[in-house]
């Protein structure tokens, strides 16, 4: 007997709340804009800003993943207007004015390396085995900044088991897209492109390393990383890469981007660690991005319980 | 334009950068770091307006016109005054006076001992801008005043020296400062006004 289902509205196709109220901010802003236009067009930066209201699509039942914190979330605003994304440019506010021009689907990602399963594979084919749930982490900018964001993704280590990595395979590497003519920021050369970041195998495994696609519920902001970034909570925000496009299985350790860069300030670890200052600045305390007070830094930025033994017998001053 | 009105527009005119961030911040349009906008671009103003004061001289040698002279001494206490609230944001905005803090960055940061080496060597010249004092200092006035070179130099060193990656913009004003120094070597001055003259009555 044929049983036919309703009809049924996907919770994706509703229009979000916020997607309306912002839809609503933009003709408003529009509006107003127009207006202010002939005295000056002193709102054109707001308007471009607003200029390309993207629909991100939801995750609908989302679980609760380990880990979380029950500290305040960052809003929205602040997580998608605060950025460092070099790929779109040095100041802060660059990635959300134009990551926009990044295509993100199609997108594919390459493994490569010590493992037995190799090859390119669509980011659908990449996700698809995996069940999403939201990480609430914390995240510490080795500017001296933090954040609170609820991610949306799976444990790294459960990618990195499908593909088998070999006996040889003692580090992954990351490798950021690269394609000057979506991410301005690659035509100069204040990097070396693409940006390429590393974890120890036993870093990448550990159950709080996250492979994120989304936050706030929702896929992923371009100017967060879409379609695929790294999080590690306890290591300073440049090793959470974004825009993966290639993980590669090393017997050797990756040469970093900041690393490269400058090796005495930004190490391979790069552990969140107030007893080690950056060379040229203090690591000792941090401004949570809403407070108007620093606060202390933790170790490993509060998740010292879950990864310290990670590094046991290590002189963390000289690994930093 | 009468001449009597030009100054009190560039008055005011240097206050606008001051005036633009009280009204983001009543207004919420500073971002989402406030503090770190703030302090930003005081410092940026602060070593615009000392790169202004120190342009003055070398446009009148180049040009031979008297009037930017009238502008040096104001543009200079401009300096100082946004130098003294880039300096004041970072200690009551951003370390909110935790005296370990600021003291172990002055001690152990280098471009923020650099920064406060040369806000400290600003306060005397601000101190004997007036008349009074530049009458009263004579030929050591202007001996005292050449300390504005190191505190150039400091001020971009210390932006130079607090950016991650991007050096583009501290290297801008660098180049602009050391186009301004150069300009004070000797093969770029204009012969006196009196020179000029009488090699005129010479050709005549």
């Amino acid at each position: 007997m044929l049983i036919k289902k309703p009809n049924r509205i996907l919770p994706s196709e509703i229009t979000d709340e916020a997607v309306y109220k912002e839809r609503r901010r933009f003709l408003g802003m529009a509006a107003l804009g127009t207006a202010t236009l002939t005295a000056g067009g002193l709102m054109l930066p707001a308007l471009n800003a607003l200029a390309k209201p993207v629909e991100r699509k939801s995750f609908p039942d989302l679980k609760k993943g380990p880990f979380g914190t029950d500290e305040e979330l960052n809003s929205f605003e602040e997580i998608t207007t605060y950025n460092n994304f070099y790929e779109f440019g040095f100041g802060k506010s660059d990635p959300a004015r134009y990551a926009h021009m990044l295509t993100t689907h199609p997108w594919s990602v390459s493994i490569e390396g010590e493992a037995e399963i190799t090859g390119r594979f669509n980011l659908e084919d990449i996700l698809k085995p995996h069940t999403l749930e939201e990480r609430i982490y914390r995240l510490r900018c080795v500017e001296a900044w933090s954040m609170v964001i609820p991610w949306v993704g799976f444990s790294l280590a459960d990618l990195i088991k499908r593909f088998k990595p070999t006996s040889k395979a003692k580090f992954v590497e990351f490798t950021t897209l690269y394609n000057p003519e979506e991410m301005p920021g690659q035509k100069s050369g204040i990097l070396e492109w693409p940006y390429v970041e590393g974890l120890r195998m036993d870093e990448a495994m550990h159950p709080l390393t996250l492979l994120a696609v989304g936050l706030y519920g929702k896929e992923m902001p371009n100017q967060n990383g879409a379609p695929l970034r790294l999080v590690v909570p306890w290591k300073y925000g440049f090793k959470s890469i974004k825009s993966v496009v290639k993980i590669r299985f090393t017997e050797t350790q990756p040469q970093t981007t900041w690393n490269l860069s400058a090796p005495g300030e930004y190490g391979f670890y790069a552990n969140v660690n107030p007893n080690v200052d950056h060379p040229r600045w203090s690591q000792g305390r941090e401004r949570r991005i809403g407070d108007f007070l620093k606060r202390n830094t933790e170790t490993f930025n509060g998740y010292a319980d879950e990864v310290a033994h990670l590094y046991s017998g290590m002189d963390l001053k000289k690994h930093f | 334009m009468p001449p009597k009105l030009i100054k009190p527009l560039v008055f005011t005119l240097a206050l606008a950068p001051l005036a633009w961030l009280v009204y983001a911040a009543l207004t919420g349009h500073l971002g989402v770091n406030p503090i770190e906008t703030v302090t930003r671009s005081l410092g940026d103003w602060a070593l615009r307006f000392l790169l202004l004061t120190l342009a003055v001289t070398p446009l009148r040698k180049l040009t031979g016109w008297r009037w930017p002279m009238r502008f040096r001494r104001m543009l200079g206490l401009y300096a100082f005054l946004y130098t003294t609230l880039h300096l004041a944001g970072y200690i009551v905005l951003d370390q909110f006076f935790y005296w370990p803090g600021i003291w172990e960055d002055i001690l152990k940061r280098p471009y923020i001992t650099v920064g406060m080496v040369s806000f400290l060597m600003l306060i005397p010249l601000a101190v004997t801008s007036t008349s009074g004092m530049m009458r009263r200092l004579g030929k050591n006035w202007q001996r005292l005043h050449r300390l504005v070179y190191p505190i150039a130099i400091g001020g971009v060193l210390h932006y130079y020296m607090l950016v991650k990656a991007d050096t583009r913009e501290p290297l801008i004003y660098a180049t602009i400062l050391l186009v301004l120094l150069l300009l004070r070597l000797p093969s770029f001055q204009r012969p006196p006004r009196r020179f000029v003259k009488l090699r005129r009555n010479t050709l005549n």
